[in-house]
């Protein structure tokens, strides 16, 4: 953002510089379970971005002051790897890594009912393998997935989409390109189902009419990423649902 | 999702779908909004009687009242220990709740850290404090033999429809076998028994997932019995 420069990003087709729509998404691919460890993982490619997500818990919290007696809290860290941009990153967590974290963490506390696990917490690592601009939100878009294949109970789940102002267009899914030298960026984290939105933030300007639409334009390619989301679960879970229905008897033994 | 009135209707769902809208009421791994019951859980649809409920296919195990686990000492304290239960609670054993008389300030000469012991979920409050006892006859310490964990989700299978699975594995293992509901096992008996029941146990973690699970693992455990006598 910001930065000036004379590259054309919308060309006299409407088309932008990797030959999408304004209203096109990059190719995504998402992928539940890859970790053995973890209690749920997710791998997600977007566009040129590989993000790997993975849950732990509900666990013990530590340190014991972080502990809350009526609900788990949930701790999330978003972390780039030094190979993830093309100038090496300094490794450790920085201000931006430090802001996202944060704002992961509370859009997830929407969803996940953390009232049934008091006193626990819910450690979530989202890890950027390879970052190509909107990482925060195919970092979401994985952590929800990773969550789900931990069993965590949760409302929904959660969907990251970003929109924003390029050469004065409102364009979905902005590039690395678009995002250094667009006017504006807006990343969102939208519960599918509902339509609330768990997450906000604005880097750049766009008048209101701008922002509304690219809020819209988010909200329509959240329930196209939200059906990946599940299908990557379904595809997952998909032999073990078979072999349920047989033994499903003696699970319910051990419910009631 | 299909929304016509299921019986026996038994499909994986995911968090957020609906899983009934026919006015059944919500039970575990389930949640209600305006009238409509979605699931809460990624797990498996289940009705019945009049309840509709999400069995979880992962998660942590969380202690619920009569159960019975394994569970390890992680600590002692002058009239109490602690014990880890493999979920994110741990819980104190009193030292009114075992069946010996104990001085004040004599734990570690009963229990040390490190013992196993069998326990019952005495208690769990609305802060998820959980009270473990020994009280009660079978409960006790855990003397010899080899421990081994699996997800607290599979322990069902480990114990198959009706015990079929666990009493399998007794049978031609010789070994005697305890499956705590936190997803510890103890397994007792000699040396290549225990070895056996490990690693059929290990097969049915790997392979929760296969078709006619029991019978793979009664063919797996028939071969690897008769190498054993020869």
């Amino acid at each position: 953002m910001g930065m000036k420069s004379d590259i054309k990003l919308i060309d006299e087709n409407g088309l932008r510089i990797d030959g999408r729509k304004p209203d096109e998404l990059r190719p995504i691919k998402i992928e539940a379970g890859v970790l053995k460890r973890a209690d749920g993982s997710a791998y997600v490619e977007w566009g040129k971005n590989k993000i790997l997500a993975a849950v732990y818990g509900p666990r013990e919290a530590h340190p014991r002051h972080l502990q809350d007696s009526t609900k788990a809290i949930i701790q999330c860290r978003y972390n780039m790897a030094p190979f993830s941009v093309s100038d090496r990153k300094r490794p450790g967590p920085d201000r931006r890594s430090v802001e996202i974290s944060k704002i992961i963490s509370e859009a997830f506390e929407s969803v996940i009912m953390t009232e049934l696990f008091p006193r626990s917490s819910i450690d979530v690592f989202i890890e950027v393998l390879q970052a190509n601009a909107g990482t925060r939100c195919a970092g979401i878009t994985a952590a929800a997935v990773a969550l789900a294949d931990a069993g965590v109970p949760m409302k929904d789940l959660v969907v990251g989409v970003a929109a924003g102002k390029v050469d004065d267009t409102v364009v979905l899914d902005l590039g690395k390109e678009e995002d250094n030298y667009g006017q504006a960026d807006v990343p969102m984290a939208i519960v599918p189902r509902t339509g609330d939105i768990v997450l906000l933030q604005m880097d750049g300007d766009m008048t209101e009419e701008e922002l509304f639409k690219a809020m819209d334009m988010s909200m329509e390619a959240a329930k196209y990423i939200y059906e990946l989301q599940k299908d990557a679960l379904r595809r997952r879970y998909a032999v073990i649902a078979q072999e349920e229905k047989e033994e499903i008897e003696s699970i319910e033994e051990g419910i009631e | 999702m299909s929304e016509e009135k299921p019986v026996v209707n038994r499909e994986l769902v995911l968090p957020g779908e609906v899983v009934d809208t026919t006015g059944l009421r919500p039970g575990v791994g389930t949640y209600a909004e305006n009238g409509v019951i979605y699931a809460a859980l990624l797990g498996i649809k289940n009705i019945s009687k009049n309840f509709v409920n999400v069995f979880p296919l992962k998660g942590r195990y969380i202690p619920r009242y009569g159960d019975k686990v394994i569970g390890i000492i992680i600590e002692t304290g002058p009239n109490s220990w602690l014990v880890d239960i493999n979920s994110p609670y741990p819980a104190p054993l009193h030292v009114n709740e075992v069946p010996w008389k104990v001085d004040f300030g004599d734990t570690p000469s009963y229990l040390k850290v490190g013992d196993t012991v069998l326990v019952k979920v005495e208690g769990v409050d609305e802060a998820k404090h959980v009270r473990v006892s020994m009280k009660e006859p079978g409960l006790r310490k855990l003397s010899g033999g080899n421990i081994i964990e699996i997800p607290a989700s599979k322990v069902p299978r480990v114990i198959g429809k009706g015990g079929s699975m666990i009493n399998l594995l007794k049978e031609y293992t010789g070994c005697r076998i305890f499956v705590g509901q936190n997803g510890r096992i103890w397994i007792d008996g000699d040396v290549d028994g225990i070895a056996l029941a490990i690693r059929a146990i290990k097969m049915i973690d790997e392979e929760a997932q296969t078709l006619g699970l029991t019978d793979k693992i009664k063919a797996f455990l028939e071969k690897e019995s008769k190498i054993r006598r020869k």
